[in-house]
């Protein structure tokens, strides 16, 4: 199963388990079914409560947290996450606050999917991973989606917060089959935590979301191949609040797609450091995208977008001096 | 219709033709939106503007740039990422800027910075103006009112040109637009045009005196009825065929058309052979 189809499945069962539960967005309903095509049938399946909008990302953001607050849930589609700064400040004055500032907790059950990453030519305002704006905002919590976790049992997780969550879904993910990992690797996956992982005492531990983990696993097979450096990945499904066991090794790495600054890696290996400090050989190395806006042209996107090469060097120059 | 119109509108529609030919052929990367069946629109309006007022553009820009520029080789290798492109590859189709034109991808966004351009205009250059073309679905933007309303209260030299093609992506506009775009222009005191037809000549008739008032700081709103021909991108048209609008170049069907309509074919089919085999682009100023 693609992971498309399996977040498709997760949308169907979820909506038919809760009669009060919504999904919002700009050309969601059939026969559309979507920009990436997440919600096929659903329209279809449960009318009134699975709505096309207008272009109004703002609004439709609002709009989900007035169903929340009255007991309902709601999903919200943003076409591209790029767009999820137009509904920023819904979700950060508004629902996320909501759930505390009025002194006494407020259950917010709501979601807001978006699709992110480069990769595909979409140009510098269709192409980004947004996620480092999200980090650090009091009751919004952050998911990422991966090809190791079942949709499903994310979903229900975020609605059972009771605050506001963002899911991030890379767009070169919808097309990946689910559980895939490449030989000789295996997977495991345990509180919320994938692991990718060989039998023996790994050199380092790679830490990366959902969306870059088959680019970090092509690297880890060549550094296994190549170099015979052994790595063991760690794939959170939420990305914040960061809350990770860290399989012992000297040496971290955390790869992301997004471009350099203020980085969810740098939230992350501030907590490791605190945690781990003790035992790393080093700092935590950071690997990202490169301080830059994301070209159109796919000989430009490339040179600007992490890649395979770039985590199996930065690694292999890490772990050798 | 002078030649001079009526074959710029084939060009455009010409190069739209080979994109959606390209892409179909994997020979480009990326997306596209394409504006066929509303080539009228910029060829009419470029007609009533100066080089020197400024234009706006949205992702279904590339009529807006040749209807201005008449530069498919460069339009195409921005769109190719080649050399010869107008912004080095790194814009591509939606993000074009090039002497007082520009466009970006992002609904709603474009129109308080063309409010902010006439600002500077009304001021330091009286009698130019700021036109920003928009879809009927932008109108779900909160931006888009909060300009009107910025240009109304200034009198800045601002014209709204919407596009109202009956659909946003595959959301037709009643179910997407509540009343009307002519009432949402008066509900801020500004005036409305309506235009129904492509000829390119009654149009700027019409037109005229209302452009005249912007650039004396009266701002106003322009609404094509148009018809977009093609998928909202590429290969997404979920509509039934008879849904997708009348084309207005069934009303000038005639052998002076079909002529250059020739022309205009070979013309790209030339460019396009030119620019796909340029070197890639190069992009300095990262
Ligand atoms: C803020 C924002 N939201 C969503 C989109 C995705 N999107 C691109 S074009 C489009 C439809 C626009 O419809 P309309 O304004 O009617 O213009 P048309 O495509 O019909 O020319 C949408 C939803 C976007 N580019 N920007």
């Amino acid at each position: 199963m693609r992971v498309a189809e399996n977040l498709n499945a997760a949308l169907h069962e979820l909506m038919a388990a809760e009669r009060n539960l919504y999904l919002l967005g700009e050309d969601v309903a059939d026969p559309y079914g979507g920009a990436f095509k997440i919600t096929r049938g659903l329209s279809t399946r449960f009318p009134g409560r699975v709505m096309s909008t207008p272009i109004s990302e703002s609004a439709i953001t609002g709009v989900a947290a007035g169903l929340a607050l009255s007991g309902d849930a709601a999903i919200v589609e943003i076409m591209f996450g790029d767009f999820a700064t137009l509904a920023f400040d819904q979700l950060l004055n508004f629902a996320a606050k909501s759930v505390s500032m009025y002194g006494s907790r407020v259950p917010m059950r709501m979601v807001v999917r978006c699709p992110v990453g480069g990769g595909r030519g979409y140009g510098p305002t269709h192409s980004q991973s947004l996620q480092k704006h999200f980090v650090g905002i009091p009751g919004l919590a952050l998911y990422e989606m991966s090809p190791f976790h079942d949709n499903l049992a994310v979903l229900t997780e975020m609605l059972a917060r009771e605050e506001p969550c963002v899911l991030f879904e890379d767009k070169v993910l919808y097309t990946r089959p689910m559980h895939a990992v490449p030989e000789p690797f295996s997977l495991a996956v345990e509180n919320g935590v994938a692991r990718a992982f060989l039998d023996e005492r790994p050199d380092c531990v790679v830490v990366a979301p959902g969306g870059s983990a088959p680019m970090v696993l092509a690297a880890m097979r060549s550094l296994l191949l190549e170099e015979e450096i052994v790595c063991t990945l760690v794939v959170p499904s939420r990305l914040y609040p960061f809350d990770v066991e860290l399989p012992d090794a000297r040496r971290v790495f955390v790869v992301e797609e997004s471009t350099a600054g203020g980085t969810w890696g740098a939230e992350v290996a501030h907590q490791i450091h605190q945690r781990h400090w003790g035992r790393l050989a080093g700092p935590v190395t950071l690997v990202h995208s490169a301080d830059s806006v994301i070209p159109t042209a796919a000989h430009l996107e490339e040179s600007v977008l992490v890649s395979e090469r770039t985590v199996h060097r930065v690694i292999m120059e890490t772990l050798r001096g | 219709m002078i030649d001079a119109d009526l074959s710029r509108m084939l060009v455009i529609r010409a190069f739209e033709r080979t994109l959606l030919d390209l892409y179909g052929r994997g020979l480009v990367n990326g997306t596209t939106h394409t504006c066929l069946g509303q080539e009228y629109v910029p060829v009419a309006m470029e007609g009533l503007l100066d080089p020197a007022d400024h234009v706006f553009s949205n992702h279904r820009g590339h009529g807006h740039y040749l209807a201005r520029f008449d530069d498919p080789e460069g339009l195409l290798a921005e769109i190719m990422g080649r050399e010869g492109a107008v912004c080095a590859g790194v814009g591509g189709s939606q993000h074009i800027r090039r002497d007082r034109y520009l466009s970006t991808g992002v609904q709603g966004e474009s129109l308080p910075v063309a409010a902010g351009v006439a600002l500077h205009l009304k001021r330091a250059e009286p009698g130019r103006l700021a036109c920003a073309y928009i879809g009927d679905g932008t109108f779900g933007e909160g931006a888009v009112y909060e300009a009107l309303n910025l240009a109304a209260l200034w009198a800045l030299p601002l014209l709204v040109v919407v596009e109202n093609n009956g659909i946003a992506q595959s959301t037709p506009t009643d179910k997407h637009l509540a009343g009307t775009i002519a009432g949402r222009a008066a509900a801020f005191g500004l005036p409305h045009e309506l235009v129904e037809g492509a000829d390119v000549d009654d149009i700027r008739a019409r037109l005229a005196p209302l452009v005249s008032g912007v650039r004396a700081g009266r701002p106003a709103v322009v609404e094509f009825v148009t018809h977009r021909l093609g998928p909202h991108s590429k290969g997404d048209d979920t509509r039934p065929a008879h849904a997708v609008g009348v084309d207005w170049r069934d009303k000038y069907a005639s052998p002076r058309l079909d002529r250059l309509e020739a022309a205009a074919v070979s013309r790209i089919e030339a460019v396009a052979a030119d620019v796909i085999a340029r070197p890639l682009s190069r992009w300095e100023a990262r």
